[in-house]
């Protein structure tokens, strides 16, 4: 902040809380020229005004608040001086969430008393449920996931940060996976399930295919194949056609639709045979697909919650699957 | 009140008349769409699949209606009103006071119909797009040209004070509104704020604040200084008090706004000084309060057989009351509780139903049989069901949302000993649907009230002109 804001905070701030003060002080006194509690002697519409004091109790109160209100700020700061409890809400100025870590290690560091209220609370938060986090994180995500007190903390945990796209029961929405139903982009194994969490997942891209496939009939032949594979029924013309340029697909899907995990790659590409569809499975829905393409994205959240809980969500994602 | 029929001076009614009414036809439509959407929280299937129907677009319907058609109608009503009386002088500008009503009303339906229709700034309280803002700004610039025109040709010596607070008023919407709206067309109905990230929150929230402040706090307190006075037939308390407290609440009010940004991205300081002028506002605040009241003194027994004076002084109570509770809530800690939880939304109702709808109910029961030539109300018993029916839907409102608000507060920072969060977030939704079904039975005794009170004027305007008699004072 430059200088000349900062006295400009000043001098209106406290301009006015001096403003308040000398107005009070005036209007206690009685420079009306007419005897207390009589009429001002003007009339509007009929209208009278007394000259009565001010209540004691309400000018005494308003003085307080008034005094009160210059201790507060002296406390907690004004423009660019912080005042002096040196109190800060959050690091003020930061932009991600390195800064932030970065600048609460520090303090904690040179061994400062933490007056940023956030890091105050997380520190605090930390030393006392970390430990309970720090025994779990030492057993292994099949062991937790028959433990049901870790299973109890990753449902809630799952509730706080995944429901929000995965559903409170885990099931799913459009675009965002049922984690219930054995059915894995990416594969179902604690560790996999565990780096999917940790370090997010990009789809490596469902490309649009409208172009490559020669325009709308193309989208329409492949659809009506990819359809085909559920066992549902299609146009057999359409579908024939469609299978013909599936091969472009299978590079990702496979060469039988059954997706990247059936053949060992990384990509996220669902299997297509299992009448199980993350965009939905209607006819026009998958032309879309096909035709725009889609890309999914799942946030890393390593970051954001650290290993130990994630390794609880894990445990309790993971044990969705088992029965 | 046969005396307001006396006077010399030839009054420009007809705006105030045609103001009036639609001050009553708006606040039966305002609360009508607010109990809809109430309901919509419990019943979902109430939006019937249909784009325009749904919450999100009905519910800046609702506060614009009851906001800009509802509560200023009113206040051009009182204003053009009280500053002709209290002046003594026919209102100035005749076809320019026309135009500001012409004008106003188009602002209102245009809000009607581009709301609905999905048309949004996404500013809250300042949503309209570009066209309607200037049409707004030139309206608004009108009434300011039309209002101390007249107080320039005044025939008293003083101003009353009643015209301060309505010129304060008119004054600073007229700064607020032009500021938080500018913004950089791309089409007809597209526009772009020039400002972003927390200056965009902080202009948003000095204008939300402050449309709070000036329209719905001072212009009302305009109201009240002429209204109950008149009504109670007394003197204002305390001339003095009248001095301090207008001129600590316009300078602290304008401060108040940061305290909506509590723990964001706003700087420390500013939310810091936001809070501090918010918690010496109270007593300011309260300078109105204790000014409306006390101007009853001598006069209490009044209570008893005057409904509208009721209403009146019930309304200064619900004033009392939710500016005790604005600095409370405003207080950081507090706060870190209140915020984002229905607690707000009853703050606000106690303020808009309480103090805003009840003064400005109380005034237009006044003005109705004045200026259309009438000694009284059609039925001053319909005015008394009015009020208890009005009183017992926002006591059932605010006291539903303070629960639900400060049980959703406590929900949302519950921790279990491995100190994850207790209650997801729905889980405190639903814990909140008897509260919202409580609140939904209170806004429709409101809304009942409002259409008593619509048939109560159309029977006032339509009876045989003087044939509606005072009753006299036993």
């Amino acid at each position: 902040m430059s200088s000349f804001w900062n006295i400009w905070i000043w001098v209106l701030t406290l301009g006015s809380l001096v403003g308040c003060f000398l107005l009070l002080r005036w209007c206690l006194n009685d420079h009306t020229g007419v005897k207390e509690g009589e009429s001002m002697g003007h009339s509007f519409d009929g209208i009278e005004e007394l000259n009565n004091p001010l209540p004691k109790w309400w000018s005494t109160f308003f003085l307080c608040t008034i005094v009160w209100a210059f201790g507060y700020l002296s406390l907690y700061g004004l423009g660019s001086w912080g005042g002096l409890l040196g109190w800060k809400s959050s690091n003020q100025g930061i932009l991600n969430l390195a800064e932030s870590k970065a600048k609460t290690a520090a303090s904690l560091a040179e061994g400062s008393q933490l007056l940023v209220q956030y890091d105050r609370e997380v520190a605090q938060a930390d030393a006392k449920y970390g430990p309970i986090f720090t025994a779990y994180a030492a057993r292994s995500i099949e062991d937790l996931a028959t433990d049901e007190e870790a299973l109890k903390i990753g449902q809630r945990l799952f509730i706080q940060n995944c429901s929000q796209c995965h559903g409170s029961d885990a099931h799913g929405t459009t675009g965002f996976p049922n984690l219930a139903d054995k059915d894995w982009l990416y594969g179902g194994s604690p560790q996999t399930i565990k780096e999917t969490i940790m370090n997010g997942r990009k789809a490596s891209g469902m490309m649009a295919w409208q172009g490559v496939l020669g325009g709308e009939q193309g989208v329409k032949e492949v659809a009506a194949y990819v359809i085909s594979l559920s066992g549902r029924s299609v146009d057999p013309e359409l579908a024939k056609a469609g299978q013909g340029k599936f091969a472009l697909c299978a590079g990702c899907h496979g060469p039988e639709g059954k997706g990247s995990i059936a053949l060992g790659l990384p990509m996220g590409a669902p299997n297509l045979t299992d009448n199980i569809w993350l965009y939905g499975g209607s006819k026009r829905v998958i032309e879309e697909s096909i035709r725009n393409g889609r890309a999914g994205v799942m946030p890393p959240w390593k970051d954001i919650l650290g290993e130990e809980k994630v390794h609880l969500i894990s445990a309790y994602v993971y044990s969705l699957s088992q029965d | 009140m046969t005396t307001s029929n006396t006077s010399a001076v030839d009054y420009n009614f007809d705006v105030v008349r045609q103001f009036t009414v639609m001050t009553v036809i708006w606040g039966i439509f305002g609360t009508l769409v607010g109990v809809l959407i109430a309901a919509q929280l419990i019943w979902p299937a109430l939006n019937f699949d249909t784009p325009w129907l749904t919450y999100s677009r009905l519910r800046p319907l609702h506060t614009n209606v009851v906001i800009f058609a509802f509560g200023t109608s009113a206040l051009f009503a009182t204003s053009y009103y009280v500053v002709q009386r209290t002046c003594q002088t026919r209102l100035f500008g005749g076809k320019l006071a026309a135009f500001t009503f012409w004008g106003w009303q188009a602002v209102i339906v245009a809000a009607v119909i581009s709301l609905p229709l999905g048309y949004t700034s996404s500013k809250e309280y300042a949503e309209l797009e570009w066209p309607i803002d200037i049409l707004i700004a030139v309206v608004w610039i009108s009434y300011a040209v039309v209002f101390f025109g007249t107080l320039v040709k005044r025939k008293t010596s003083h101003i009353y004070v009643a015209n301060w607070f309505f010129g304060a008023f008119i004054l600073v919407i007229m700064v607020l509104h032009i500021g938080n709206s500018m913004a950089i067309p791309i089409s007809a109905m597209k526009s772009y704020s020039i400002y972003s990230g927390a200056i965009d929150a902080m202009m948003q929230w000095w204008y939300g604040h402050n449309a709070v402040g000036f329209l719905l706090t001072a212009g009302f307190l305009g109201m009240m200084y002429y209204f109950v006075p008149k009504q109670a037939e007394r003197p204002v308390y305390s001339y003095r008090l009248s001095i301090v407290h207008f001129w600590a609440l316009i300078s602290l009010y304008i401060w108040a706004g940061p305290h909506h940004l509590h723990y964001t991205a706003l700087p420390d300081w500013v939310q810091t000084v936001g809070m501090t002028m918010s918690i010496v506002l109270f007593l300011p605040s309260w300078g109105g309060m204790i000014n409306g009241i006390m101007t009853l003194s001598g006069a209490w027994h009044k209570l008893r057989t005057d409904p509208i004076l009721r209403f009146l002084i019930v309304s200064l109570s619900f004033y009392g009351m939710s500016t005790f509770e604005g600095p409370m809530m405003a207080i950081k800690s507090v706060n870190a509780l209140s915020h984002y939880t229905d607690w707000t939304i009853g703050h606000v109702h106690s303020g808009a139903l309480g103090w805003v709808a009840m003064i400005s109910i109380g005034a237009m029961y006044h003005l109705i049989p004045i200026l259309f030539n009438q000694g009284r109300m059609y039925s001053i018993r319909l005015i008394n069901v009015h009020f208890w029916i009005h009183t017992s839907g926002v006591i059932l409102y605010i006291v539903a949302m303070w629960i639900s608000g400060v049980m959703q507060g406590l929900m949302w920072r519950a921790v279990n000993t491995d100190g994850t969060l207790t209650y997801s977030f729905v889980e405190s939704l639903t814990a909140s649907y008897p509260f919202y079904f409580i609140r939904f039975i209170g806004g429709v005794l409101v809304v009942s009230g409002f259409i008593l009170m619509g048939y109560n004027m159309f029977k006032t305007i339509y009876a045989k002109d003087g044939s509606l008699q005072p009753v006299e004072e036993t």
